[in-house]
């Protein structure tokens, strides 16, 4: 074992000179590295949460909200689609049960009916998978079923396009490392290190911002509204301000879609925040013939299903802007506006977990964690001292190798220290005295039985191997397993302590043997005190 | 230089003359431990059970009795606070409300805000809301993950060593897991995710140490084919006896520093594996060695099952 080919001596220093090259920017202040040389590496440790201050938010989509927009949608094209053959005509389209069914006033048109609704069954881009099922009754009535695969689709799109809502509109806060991913089926996760109080967070991310304008229904007659009924073709809605509510007409006159850009101004007249918005060149051209077809008449500006506003149409609006008011504050104006050049959300997000930490009890954390580490480091180091001599100071080298390729590791590959990580840590400090431990006492045992010192140290290094081995062996099970089935913290824990096994059997078997193997070229020695 | 020897090198401790007192000292403290969670049930934090928790550092003391009220005032259920040492620091928790998911994180905010105005200067270190449905989650994620990790590794040593290990090391987790359990049940330390790291820890080390001292039984049981299985434990037990005070010393060394010089945030945490690491070692020389004998290893069990043959072949039983 004391002649080692050159290559593999050569390959164990350039693995340890890689990892302490990569383990270093994580050492010194995140501004201080942003100012090195971009050819030297500048890999940084992420901290976790709980560690550095911030907040998380868990949310999950509301899966019935997003089938009964769906279902909605559909009846929309339905109508739409069916418009244009002016032979098909029909009854009130109904939505009920989660599907879609109308009667042909005639019957003769029911095979062009379902022949024109296949367009509207078929999935974008999917080759045959069928998104809808069209059934007919007693051969006059028409019954549209979402299928299954169909459901599925659409929630995976809806979530995708949740996510990247949710990224959109935390962005603009200017904070940095934002994470949003997709969790589960319907869940997405939001990390954002440095904001401890997640309020505004969480209005941001809990408005659905489905912005509709929307004619007031003049036939309407007040008692009625009062009661709760509309006339055919309206709909009844609240006020945002819990004024009496008002019936529109159902059509949207232009949506939150066809909205180019948005931004808190103030008005001009009252100085209140409002916000301004531009539509896209369509919308403009939709919201222009309206207004201009409605001169005089009140139309009504929704957010989220609530009525803002109610505004006269005083002139016709040709330049494709408008105004938004309704008793914002500057903040929340600004919210709106975000919230509407980010895009609507696809369906409605509910905050299921929340986590926050402030920002100075991080730095408690961190600072008093940082020095306990470092007493509990140097205290392993002296006791491996006093007990091995010259192999409990090999044994401390690879000890502090093995820290550094493991800060190294974790900063390549992105995963955050946070405080159960911390444990595993320690742990995996244990290991790798372990490894370092169950030599030495090998060798310790050769010698008494009366081996002379090289050969001890060879026998130790090789008797010891199958303990070393099986003993990982079932750490990295485990730790595999935690990692697999675990969430939150214990994937944290079983992350470092993966890491940790990989790194400390290198250092703690291959590198002490070779700074023991290049003592006893240099030194020939013929007795070891350990 | 003269070294220092915690274990003499002519140690030789009689270990297995107790080990029917021994193991049924662990049975007994096995199931205390368990009938103490059944009975006094753990202080499952809102990681578990779902709920608020807000944690305040105040400018000044501020009696608890004025917090309560002022808490109670916003009518946002049964709150329990809990002091941390100065009278300035206080962990407020209230129970998930009824219904709606989505509202929990709304109390958080009331109670911050509520804070923010009653007591100026007021630092909330942290703010934590975990519906019923994420906690039901979390509970089941942190079981499912320490059991199937004690049965994966069972699984394994069954297979690298043989069935009786593989029991052997099931029951001493489950013993070492038990009996951690019974300290959070007495202590009332909070038991949180970060409290399920720790477990995991533990079933870590305890295997780490078990596993050790199996090994050196096995290659024991294949260099000394006549020796009695007592004996050869207790030689086991001795060769590794000075490694294992080593490695529990220098790792319970590091926790101990952790302990006391650690962030507030880590003590759960760290004095679970620190006892943990403690009745690792016991478990793996009391229960570990012990179970062995008690399940029929036999000095022949490491042989191959063709040398085995000729010894049964007198007998009547089919080898097959």
């Amino acid at each position: 074992m004391f002649d080692l080919p050159r290559w593999k001596i050569w390959g164990i220093f350039l693995a340890i000179a890689f990892g302490i090259a990569f383990a270093i920017p994580s050492l010194f202040p995140r501004d201080q590295v942003a100012t090195w040389p971009t050819f030297v590496p500048r890999t940084q440790i992420a901290l976790g949460l709980d560690i550095a201050g911030g907040s998380q938010l868990l949310l999950e989509a509301d899966l019935a909200d997003a089938e009964r927009q769906r279902v909605a949608a559909m009846e929309d094209s339905v109508s739409q689609e069916l418009r244009r053959d002016p032979r098909i005509q029909v009854g009130d389209i109904s939505t009920s049960d989660g599907r879609v069914s109308f009667i042909l006033r005639d019957p003769t048109q029911l095979d062009a009916a379902v022949e024109r609704l296949r367009t509207l069954t078929q999935g974008v881009g999917l080759t045959g998978t069928r998104t809808w099922n069209v059934s007919t009754q007693d051969g006059n009535r028409v019954i549209m079923t979402p299928t299954p695969e169909g459901a599925q689709q659409a929630i995976r799109d809806a979530m995708t396009v949740a996510r990247d809502v949710v990224r959109r509109r935390i962005d603009p806060s200017g904070t940095r490392e934002v994470t949003v991913i997709n969790q589960g089926q319907n869940r997405i996760l939001v990390q954002v290190p440095g904001i401890d109080d997640p309020e505004s967070l969480k209005r941001l991310i809990g408005q659905t911002a489905r912005l509709e304008f929307k004619l007031v229904d003049e036939r309407a007659d007040p008692e009625q509204v009062a009661q709760g009924r509309a006339p055919p073709g309206s709909q009844i809605l609240t006020m945002a301000n819990g004024g009496a509510p008002v019936a529109l007409q159902r059509r949207v006159m232009v949506s939150g879609e066809q909205v180019a850009q948005a931004q808190q101004t103030f008005d001009q007249q009252s100085g209140a925040p409002v916000v301004s918005i531009r539509f896209d060149s369509s919308g403009a051209r939709r919201f222009g013939r309206v207004t201009t077809d409605n001169v005089g008449k009140p139309f009504a500006i929704i957010l989220d299903n609530k009525v803002i506003s109610v505004a006269n149409i005083n002139e016709p609006i040709l330049g494709g802007s408008a105004q938004i008011s309704g008793g914002f504050t500057v903040e929340t104006a600004n919210e709106l506006a975000i919230a509407l050049s980010s895009g609507k959300l696809p369906v409605k997000l509910d905050v299921i977990e929340e986590r926050t930490v402030s920002a100075e009890l991080g730095r408690d954390s961190i600072e008093k964690g940082l020095i306990a580490s470092a007493i509990a480091i140097l205290a392993v180091m002296l006791f491996m001292i006093v007990t091995y001599g010259r192999f409990g100071v090999y044994a401390n080298v690879a000890l502090v190798v093995n820290a550094f390729l493991i800060l190294a590791i974790m900063g390549i590959a992105g995963s955050a220290l946070t405080l159960p990580g911390i444990a595993g840590f320690v742990l995996t400090i244990g290991a790798a005295v372990d490894a370092n431990v169950l030599i030495n006492e090998r060798i310790r045992e050769e010698q008494k039985r009366g081996r002379k010192l090289l050969d001890a140290i060879d026998t130790g290094y090789k008797e010891a191997s199958t303990a070393i081995f099986d003993a990982n062996i079932t750490n990295v099970i485990a730790a595999a397993l935690m990692w697999y089935f675990g969430s939150g913290p214990v994937r944290g824990f079983a992350v470092v302590l993966l890491i940790g096994i990989a790194t400390s059997v290198f250092t703690a078997v291959n590198f002490t043997r070779l700074l023991v193997a290049l003592w006893v070229k240099r030194k020939r020695p013929k007795e070891l005190h350990i | 230089m003269k070294l220092l020897k915690l274990v003499p090198d002519d140690t030789n401790i009689d270990f297995m003359k107790v080990r029917n007192i021994a193991l049924m000292l662990s049975l007994l403290v096995t199931i205390a431990s368990l009938a103490l969670v059944g009975i006094r049930g753990l202080n499952l934090g809102i990681d578990f059970v779902g709920g608020q928790m807000v944690r305040a550092t105040f400018a000044q003391q501020v009696p608890i009795e004025d917090l309560r009220g002022k808490v109670e005032a916003l009518n946002v259920g049964d709150a329990s606070i809990q002091e941390f040492g100065d009278g300035r620091t206080y962990q407020i928790r209230l129970p998930r409300p009824e219904g709606q998911d989505a509202q929990a994180a709304a109390i958080v905010s009331q109670v911050r805000v509520m804070l923010q105005q009653q007591y100026p200067g007021v630092n909330v270190g942290a703010g934590e809301a975990v519906s019923g449905k994420v906690s039901g989650e979390l509970a089941r994620d942190g079981l499912l993950a320490i059991t199937l990790a004690m049965l994966g590794v069972a699984i394994y040593i069954w297979f690298r060593f043989e069935w009786q290990f593989g029991v052997g090391a099931l029951l001493t987790l489950f013993h070492d897991v038990s009996v951690i359990l019974g300290f959070f049940a007495v202590t009332r330390l909070q038991v949180d995710l970060n409290i399920v790291a720790a477990f995991l820890a533990v079933v870590g080390y305890s295997l780490n140490d078990t596993v050790v001292i199996y090994d050196r039984i096995r290659e024991n049981l294949r260099k000394f084919r006549k020796m009695q299985i007592v004996p050869l434990l207790n030689l086991s037990l001795n060769e590794t006896l000075s490694r294992t005070i080593v490695t529990s010393g220098s790792i319970m060394l590091a926790l101990a520093m952790l302990l006391i010089f650690g962030p507030d945030v880590i003590f759960g945490l760290t004095a679970a594996i620190l006892l943990g690491t403690f009745i690792g070692t016991y478990s793996s020389i009391y229960i570990s060695a012990p179970v062995l004998v008690w399940l029929g290893v036999k000095p022949d069990s490491f042989l191959k099952v063709d040398d085995k043959a000729p010894a049964l072949a007198g007998g009547d039983g089919a080898v097959v």
